[in-house]
Formats: structure tokens, sequence, C-alpha cells
């Protein structure tokens, strides 16, 4: 058991992979030398070389679509989108062709493509740099969706993704790069199946979603409500596709009452799912309506203002109390 | 008109002149000249450069292209009819394009992998595709038809130019496998022949930015891919003096890599240009851009009007240049063949179109379950649990059988919707 922070977790799975496997490679802008902008890739082009961490031209389309090309011939890439609000010149790519080559090929071709995407804010960046857009991508069948909360997560989850034959795409979460945290690299324990979520605190009055940058408020937003004698269960969604509904539901049949809180805005996202279909799962358990808490309908606000736009713990503190009124 | 498009070969064609003017200030010297060698009057003509890859074409092969291109066409007017009489729910036709796909179609070898669009019907022949196969995804049985490990023939792309980054990154691939294999290799172990990728775009792709992008990865890191632009000179209905100033092949400057124009009507100049580039390609040589300028003499797809668009004139001054024709003329001129030749690839063509016709009529729908099954490689809840529900639904028609075409309400609701 080793301490590290998220960013150097996700660079020793990185390493792990690479070393594991030939064919894996590491593919996007500034990632050799400068070791990426987040310093994720730190030290790899030296280990492993330009072959096996490419640096690549500015152009998220041509990341994604010969990353496409190279699964398709029998490698293993791993891309690195700068920033969330960069991956749209490559949202064609991953939408129309990653997500639905093995489909449009009846089964005849895997793209096992891996896309890393720093996500989320709270670092006080300009526009464009903090956006949370994993909705868009969830509703696309065909691709999957994780994103890792703490450092062993990180760890393991980078190289889960890497053996997966579905292209997944792994939001991690940016504010959080700098978390530490213990990692057992000698094995995943828990963590074996990345598409399933955790119960990260056990409760009995209300539950708590999150996932990624939103863990910590979460589970500071329990304890916070632990003073005040409620126990609230907290869970790590870890995967938002496909999202773990059993672990949901059994909390909820046990706690009666459901908070889903994410950074992204409220209207149209995870949290909408999620409470649909525990709306449908258990409706006879809840004591109250789903509650979300998410970011507003707008575009994430300039830096300034993003404390009074990011859910906190105060927010779903009140998200708490409302479910508790009924 | 200026000499940046060729006007003996763009007559009749509404050009700007003004732009025309400004890209030749611009550029200066005038474009390159289009390579040909079987001219439109079937004489054939010398090139410094491809003819030495033109004269390893023997007489055996050049019937073969004949036949090849009169196949292809025939196939393309049978889908034709296939979808008027409704059997199809869209058609692309290619006709007027067989020397440009055959010609390059045949330069590959079994190595190549292939990246075509959506009207490379000619290349599919030349890499053994089953052309029943092709017509699934017309007729709305699946989104591909084929497994293109088989024939290292990739599946049709409908979005524009998607297609041409993943060749570029599928040649990176065979580039590491070189390497690999090169570094793994015993002293006297025989080599694999080496690889190369190409991929076929249109003059309206290749104002994608995907395209632009592809380009800058193939130089970037000098892949072994052959971009192949037929220059078909229509987009649906705007014509290619709206996409560029310049000659498509002139954009391969900008990259870096070579830019050839060869005329697309022209099966020999194309093959012979094709083989240089791929076999250029496959000694590590780098990428290389071809425009294959050539003409769409029918409709974009079987759902659009060309006379709403473009005059009959230009469709027959382009018809003057009918690749088949031309090759006949120098078949017969050359005593290279009869008769009885031509005889036998017209009755050929008539058994390949009936045989597709039947093929086509008795392509079976799917099951909606194979898509439950392939829209992940790997075990997913989700897919799961919506599978068990559709079955359970299924299951409450008692008096019908559940899902795969004819049956239940869900079965004829998907079917309209294909």
């Amino acid at each position: 058991m080793t301490t590290m922070t998220i960013a150097k977790a996700i660079n020793e799975g990185l390493r792990a992979t690479l070393g594991n496997n030939p064919r894996t490679l590491l593919m996007g802008e500034d990632i050799g030398p400068l070791g990426g902008v987040y310093r994720v890739t730190d030290g790899l082009i030296a280990e492993f070389g330009p072959d096996r961490v490419v640096d690549t031209p500015l152009a998220e389309s041509g990341i994604v679509g010969t990353a496409i090309g190279l699964a398709l011939s029998g490698y293993l890439p791993v891309c690195e989108i700068q920033f969330d609000g960069f991956v749209f010149p490559g949202f064609n790519q991953i939408t129309t062709q990653l997500a639905k080559m093995h489909s449009r090929s009846n089964g005849n071709l895997t793209v096992p493509v891996v896309i890393r995407i720093p996500y989320g804010g709270g670092i006080g960046s300009i526009e464009h740099h903090s956006e949370s857009p994993e909705a868009l991508f969830a509703h696309t069948a065909g691709l999957r969706i994780i994103t890792p909360s703490n450092a062993h997560d990180a760890y393991w989850m980078i190289q889960q993704a890497v053996d997966c034959q579905d292209p997944v795409i792994v939001f991690e979460p940016k504010r959080r790069y700098w978390l530490k945290g213990d990692v057992d690299t000698e094995s995943p324990g828990a963590s074996a199946d990345p598409f399933k979520a955790h119960v990260l605190r056990e409760g009995t009055d209300a539950t708590i979603v999150a996932y990624g940058p939103l863990v910590p408020v979460a589970l500071a937003a329990a304890n916070a409500a632990a003073e005040d004698g409620r126990k609230v269960e907290v869970i790590d969604l870890r995967s938002i596709s496909p999202i773990d509904f059993d672990t949901v539901t059994a909390s909820v049949r046990k706690t009666g009452r459901l908070i889903v809180a994410h950074e992204a805005p409220t209207f149209g996202g995870i949290g909408g799912e999620i409470a649909a279909r525990i709306s449908e799962r258990a409706f006879h358990s809840l004591e109250a309506p789903v509650i979300r808490v998410g970011g507003f309908h707008m575009p994430y606000p300039v830096a300034k203002v993003e404390e009074d736009y990011l859910p906190d713990i105060d927010r779903i503190l009140e998200a708490l109390d409302r479910a508790l009124s009924y | 008109m200026g000499t940046h498009l060729p006007s003996t070969e763009f007559d009749g064609t509404a050009v700007d002149d003004q732009r025309e003017a400004e890209a030749e200030a611009v550029l200066g010297a005038p474009a390159e000249p289009m390579v040909q060698l079987l001219g439109p009057d079937g004489v054939m003509g010398r090139d410094p450069v491809f003819s030495e890859y033109a004269d390893r074409i023997d007489a055996g092969k050049l019937r073969g292209f004949y036949a090849d291109m009169a196949a292809i066409r025939r196939f393309d007017v049978e889908a034709t009819a296939l979808q008027r009489q409704g059997q199809l729910a869209l058609w692309v036709p290619l006709t007027g394009q067989e020397a440009a796909q055959i010609g390059s179609g045949r330069a590959s070898q079994p190595q190549d992998y292939i990246f075509p669009t959506y009207r490379e019907h000619g290349v599919a022949l030349t890499r053994n595709v089953d052309l029943a196969e092709l017509l699934r995804q017309f007729r709305g049985v699946s989104n591909g038809g084929w497994n293109p490990k088989d024939t290292n023939f990739h599946l049709y792309t409908l979005v524009l130019a998607a297609q041409t980054p993943h060749a570029v990154g599928y040649a990176m691939g065979l580039q590491r496998d070189q390497k690999l294999a090169a570094a793994n290799a015993a002293p006297d172990q025989p080599q694999e022949p080496k690889a190369a990728v190409m991929v076929y775009f249109g003059d309206g792709a290749s104002s994608e930015g995907d395209v632009h992008e592809s380009m800058v990865f193939a130089s970037s890191y000098n892949a072994p891919v052959v971009f192949f632009c037929q220059n078909n000179h229509w987009a649906i209905s705007v014509p290619s003096t709206v996409q560029t100033r310049v000659p498509l092949a002139d954009r391969a400057k900008g990259y870096g890599f070579p830019g050839i124009r060869v005329d697309g009507n022209d099966v020999v100049a194309v093959h012979a240009v094709t083989e240089w580039a791929l076999e250029r390609a496959r000694q590590g040589r780098g990428p290389v851009l071809i425009e294959a300028f050539t003409y769409r003499v029918g409709a974009h797809t079987t759902a659009d009007d060309p006379t709403k668009y473009r005059g009959s004139d230009e469709e027959d001054q382009w018809r003057a240049k009918d690749p088949l024709e031309r090759l006949e003329k120098y078949l017969r001129s050359q005593d290279l063949a009869d008769d009885a030749f031509f005889a036998k690839v017209k009755a050929d063509g008539d058994e390949l179109a009936a045989y597709v016709r039947r093929t086509a009529h008795d392509l079976e729908s799917p099951d909606i379950r194979t898509a439950f099954a392939n829209t992940y490689a790997e075990a997913h809840p989700l897919v799961a649990e919506e599978l068990a529900w559709f079955e359970e639904y299924s299951a409450g028609f008692a008096d019908q059988p559940p899902a795969g075409g004819a049956g239940s309400h869900q079965a004829a609701t998907d079917g309209a919707a294909n």
C-alpha cells in the first residue's frame, strides 16, 4: 500500500498497462516531454518512447479517429483530451464512429479505445476548461463511462478501461488530481469491477449518490448531517454508463430517501436518469421524491462566480432537509 | 476559365472565373497536368513515370478490367432497379466511376486494407466482397453486411470523411506491426509482405475537417496511406467549383506529400498511379493523395434529381469520356478482345444481376436480439435489463412469435422505421 495523488495514480496505472501490453499506446496533445497539461503522463515518453507515447497534432477528431484506426488494427490506444470543453471537435468520431463500430459490424469488429477527459470545475479556470459533459456521452449506446474519485480507483480503473473490449471514456475529476490516497498496487480488491458502485458510508435515513469530484463533498455533507443525528448513506457511483442501479436501489430500499449530486447541469443530466429509474424500481420504498443537486441551466459560469454554481456541502444539506421534510 | 480546372474536362459546368483568376494569382504556376494514358479515343499514350507501371498490365488483366467495369455497371443498374421497385431503401449509383474504382481496387494487394465511403461498389468487387452482401445496408437488414476481416475491405461509412482518420490510424498500426515484427523476427524467418492502407472519399467529403486532420496526421507520422479522392464533380447538388479553388490534388502540397490528378475514366492510368502510390507507401515513403478526375453520370443517390441542378449537355460531354467504351475501343483495335469476349461479359453481367436480385429478395430481416447482442462487446447490465423486458413483453403476444421481422407490433414498427 502506497500513498499517492490521483494524478500520480493514473500515471502509475498507465505505466503498468504500457509495461504489461506492447500494444497499448497513449496519444494526445502535449502528453510527451511536457507530460500532459496536468502532468498525468509525466515521464512516460522517456520510458516507452515516442511510438508508445504519441504527441499528436492539435486535432481532437484526428486523435480519436486515428485511435479508432489503431484499435481496428489491433492496438489499444488511450487518448487524452486536454480539457472537457475541447472534446467536442472529437464528438462526431466518438458518437457516430467509436460508439457504433462494434454494433454496425454485427460484432465482427471491436474498438477498445480509451478516452481520458479531465472534467469539472473548481480550479478557477477560463471558458471551456470546467465543463461536465458526461451525460452527452452517456446517452450514446456503445460507450462506457467511468469516473474515479480516489487514488486507488484511479490506479486500477485506467487499467481496467484499457482491458475492456468496449470503448471507455474515463472522466477524471481535475480538481481532485492532487487528492492523496492509499493505493494497493498489488490488488484492486473491491475495485475489481469498475462498473460497480461503492457504498462509502453506511446510513439509514437517506442516501446520497455522487461521483467523481463531488464524492468528497457528499461525504463531508454526510459527516455534517451526522452532527445533527442523521445517518446518511453515501454511494460513489464510479460508473456513469452503465449505472449500477442494483446498489442504488438496495440503498434506497433501506433509507427511503435519495439525493443525487453532480456538477453537470441538473436538467437532462445523469441525476434525472437515476431519479427516474429509482422511481420505477423502488417507488414504494421512497418516503420523498428523489432530489437532484446539480449545476444550473447555463454555460459553465466565469471562475469568479463558480462557487455559486458548484454544488457544495450546504446545497446537499439543503436537499437532505427537503427530503427529510416529507 | 482559368488553368487550374482544365477547361477541356470541365466544359459546360459553371465556373466562377473571378475565383479561378484569384486562385491563379495566388498560386502563380498552373496546376500539375492530369495523368492520362488511355484517351477517350481508345488510343494509348505514354507517360514518363507511369507507363512503366502500365506496361505491367498484360492483355488478360486488361480484359479483366473491362469485365469488372461491365459487371459493376450492370450491378449498378440492377440495384437502381431494385430501389425503384421498393426492394431497397436507397441506392448510391456509381455509373461513370467504374475506371476509378476498378483501376485503383485492382492495384491493391490482399494484405492492404481499404476504407471505402459508401459508393465503392466497384472496389468491393475487386476485394471479392459478395455484391449481394453490399445490399444488406441498403435493404435495411444491417448497418454493415460483411466482415471486413475476410477481405480487408472495411464497412461503408455514411458520415462523410469519418473514415479518413481511421485509415491513417490503421496505417500507423501497420507501421508499428512492422517494427514489432522486425524486432522479434528470427534471422532466417520469411518476412510478411508489407501492407498499406487506401481510403476513399469524394470531392464533397474533401471539405470536411476530418480530411484535413487525417492528412496532417498522415504527414506527421509518414503513415503508409493512400488517399483516393474520386472527384465526381458533384456533392449532391453542389459543384466541386464551390468546394475548392484549386485542383484537389494540389492540396497535398500543403501537407508535404505528393498529390496526383489522374484521369479517373482511364482505368489504365488509375491503375498505374495507384500501384505507384501503394508501392511507395509500402516502402515506407509516406502518403500520397490521388485525385481521380471523373464524373457521376447519374444521381448522387436515388433520392435526388440531377436535372434540378445540372444540364444534360454536361452529362453528355462526360458520357463521351466513358471508361468502358474507351477500353473496348482499345481492346478491339489491338485485337486483344473479340465479339465473343464482349458477349460473354454481357452474359456474365446478366447472370450477376439475376443472382443479386434473387439474393436481395431472400435477405432475411434480422432478429432485434442481434442488436441487443452487438451494442457492446462485453456484458452490459442495461442492455440485459432491456432485453429481459423485451422478452417478457414479446411473450405476451401469445399467438405470434416475438420479433425477428414479421410478427409482433414491435417488429413491424421497427421494420417501418428501417
